[in-house]
């Protein structure tokens, strides 16, 4: 593998930098508005791949995650008044103790059941908001936004310097998993899990870190959500597409890697953007398409398209990966 | 609560709970028996309420618009399930993320393709016995929960008789247990499985027809019934046919209670909610293997 540290840092430390810069220069509200939905994809992607990627447990309850997540948020905000900085860590809380509750639950059972526990969680969870009174109920309710802070001209440019701030996060965090024990005790206890505990792998704990890491990130990435429409109702916030999203992302960019899920999201979040006027609902079909053409076809997905490039081109250079667990076996 | 109510509740969770029975069948041969993640299932069910409405607009009624697509739906489980071997499972690459993936992807463009054809509207069908109902005493039974009823009980007795008594129905039930003893008695295990799959797939158009004549359908209709069909097939153990029909019951019969008690509002939960109950107390359902 390259060493190619220093310029992910440098990435790392210029995105956020570029957001908080970016929106103070002008520069059309609409732009701002569309990105801050593609780096949202961003975070629930590479949140969902640190479980469902390295781990091999499939999440489909994405938007229970980013929905507990946007009305943890706005309760926080609503009964204590707290500021968006505190909303997001509140949603992260809550989102990594779901996901341990869903970890727990479904403990020694097949990975299936987990997945399945998951949509039942989203359900579950949006019934009890549909019956909340104090956070609107089934119609939603209207958010009332305080004064922007930072010096920000509207809200939509605050929260996209907020989102890269939570892309970098969720990023570095990821590619912190891949890189260290905790991801090779993962790749072990996916590809086999009683053997892998066997070797001494904590799978327990290791699944249960997952969990609880890859819930509070997408929470995070819904903490916003309520500031960024101003209007917030169950249905929608609850969405089986969110699920949809980030697994056809991962899919599509390749699990194997930190930056396959950054990839899909920003392709297929940004053709969404692009099609919204024209088509949503054949967009939808088109990534549903895409992703089990890919599951087919291209297993591993664009990391392993591009991988399979390199190979192509430069055969002097041998890549050795010992780490990684082989898909194929 | 009245007695008068609870009793009213009751009878009609055991009703409804029939009908949750027959849609989740066709679940409970292909993952309870074939150990297939069959996330598409609610989605094919919904399809088939689709079809039944579309040969419903040329006057055919809707049970035996249901006889009439368990041939093609026969052939689609086949052709899906081949398709899932070839990809993954010969491969060996079902048990993961993809196996999953790829019914979820399924389920999904059913469920897009059909809000793009029929619109997003509630769509429902005409019939002798929809809107009409059966008097005793106090109560009004609907006909066609009266009709759900039958066609579960008949469809339960069916398939218990043809896997109990059959060659071909003893070999669906050996072949996710020990495929290498299916082939020691001559069976190939991959055309089992196929025909299996056909068949579930079949039980679920059935499954269909009735789900039009109970309520009216929508496309995003697959989400609820995804927590209903598991919860069934979950609750009763795996595989376990007559234990899905008391399963179903079960799931009815707390339902309905529960949608007399708090209202209409918190009944979508409650299957989720029984469903999260089994898989953290007895993940081996009631009447597991």
């Amino acid at each position: 593998m390259r060493n190619n540290s220093t310029s992910f840092w440098a990435f790392a430390l210029a995105l956020p930098i570029l957001g908080f810069v970016l929106p103070k220069v002008g520069l059309n509200e609409y732009y701002f508005y569309v990105a801050y939905v593609v780096l949202q994809y961003v975070v629930l992607a590479t949140a969902w791949n640190i479980l469902g990627g390295y781990a091999g447990y499939v999440n489909f309850g994405t938007g229970a995650f980013f929905g507990l997540g946007a009305y943890t948020a706005l309760v926080a905000m609503k009964a204590f008044g707290a500021p968006l900085f505190v909303q997001i860590a509140a949603a992260a809380i809550v989102g990594a103790l779901l996901g341990i509750g869903a970890g727990l639950l479904t403990l020694r059972l097949k990975g299936i059941f987990f997945s399945i526990a998951t949509i039942a969680a989203a359900i579950v969870i949006e019934t009890f908001i549909l019956n909340w009174r104090f956070v609107g109920g089934a119609s939603g309710m209207q958010v009332i936004r305080p004064e922007v802070p930072l010096g920000f001209e509207t809200y939509t440019r605050l929260l996209f310097f907020v989102m890269t701030i939570l892309t970098v996060l969720a990023i570095i965090v990821a590619r912190y998993i891949e890189k260290s024990w905790v991801g090779r005790g993962l790749h072990a206890l996916r590809d086999a899990e009683s053997a892998a505990e066997c070797s001494g792998v904590p799978t327990l704990r290791l699944k249960l870190l997952a969990c609880a890491i890859s819930g509070a990130l997408m929470a995070a990435a819904g903490a916003p959500f309520p500031l960024y429409t101003s209007f917030i109702e169950p249905h929608s916030t609850f969405s089986l597409n969110y699920s949809v999203m980030a697994l056809s992302m991962a899919v599509v960019g390749g699990m194997s890697r930190w930056w396959g899920p950054v990839l899909g999201a920003i392709l297929i979040a940004s053709t969404q953007q692009l099609a919204a006027s024209a088509s949503p609902e054949l967009h939808l079909l088109v990534v549903g398409l895409l992703m089990v053409l890919f599951v087919i076809v291209a297993p591993d997905g664009l990391v392993g398209l591009v991988q399979w490039a390199r190979k192509m081109v430069g055969p002097g250079r041998k890549e050795v990966e010992l780490a990684r667990g082989s898909e194929r076996a | 609560m009245s007695i008068d109510l609870l009793l009213e509740g009751l009878i009609f969770g055991v009703f409804v709970g029939c009908f949750y029975a027959a849609v989740s069948i066709g679940l409970s041969i292909a993952f309870g028996l074939l150990d297939v993640p069959h996330i598409a299932h609610a989605s094919f069910l919904v399809l088939a309420a689709y079809m039944t409405f579309l040969l419903g607009s040329y006057g055919i009624d809707p049970l035996l618009a249901g006889l009439i697509i368990l041939i093609p739906f026969f052939a689609l489980g086949a052709v899906v399930y081949r398709f899932y071997y070839e990809a993954f499972e010969k491969r060996g690459t079902d048990a993961g993320v993809r196996g999953i993936a790829f019914f979820f992807g399924i389920a999904f463009i059913v469920q897009v393709i059909l809000s793009l054809v029929f619109g997003l509207d509630q769509r429902s069908v005409a019939a002798s016995y929809i809107g009409s109902s059966l008097g005793l005493g106090e109560m009004r039974i609907p006909w066609r929960l009266i009709v759900a009823l039958l066609v579960a009980v008949g469809l339960v007795l069916a398939l218990n008789l043809y896997l109990s008594r059959t060659f071909q129905g003893r070999a669906m039930r050996a072949v996710a247990q020990d495929p290498w003893a299916l082939k020691a008695i001559g069976a190939n295990p991959v055309m089992t499985k196929q025909w299996a799959f056909g068949l579930a797939t079949a039980a679920t158009a059935i499954g269909g027809a009735l789900l039009i004549i109970v309520s009216p359908v929508e496309p995003s209709l697959d989400r609820v019934y995804i927590g209903r069909t598991f919860c069934v097939v979950v609750l009763a153990g795996l595989g376990s046919m007559s234990g899905t029909l008391i399963a179903g019951i079960m799931l009815g019969v707390i339902e309905s209670l529960v949608l007399t008690a708090f209202g209409a509002s918190w009944a979508p939960a409650v299957a989720f909610g029984l469903l999260l109950l089994v898989l953290g107390l007895r993940p081996q359902g009631l009447f597991g293997r």
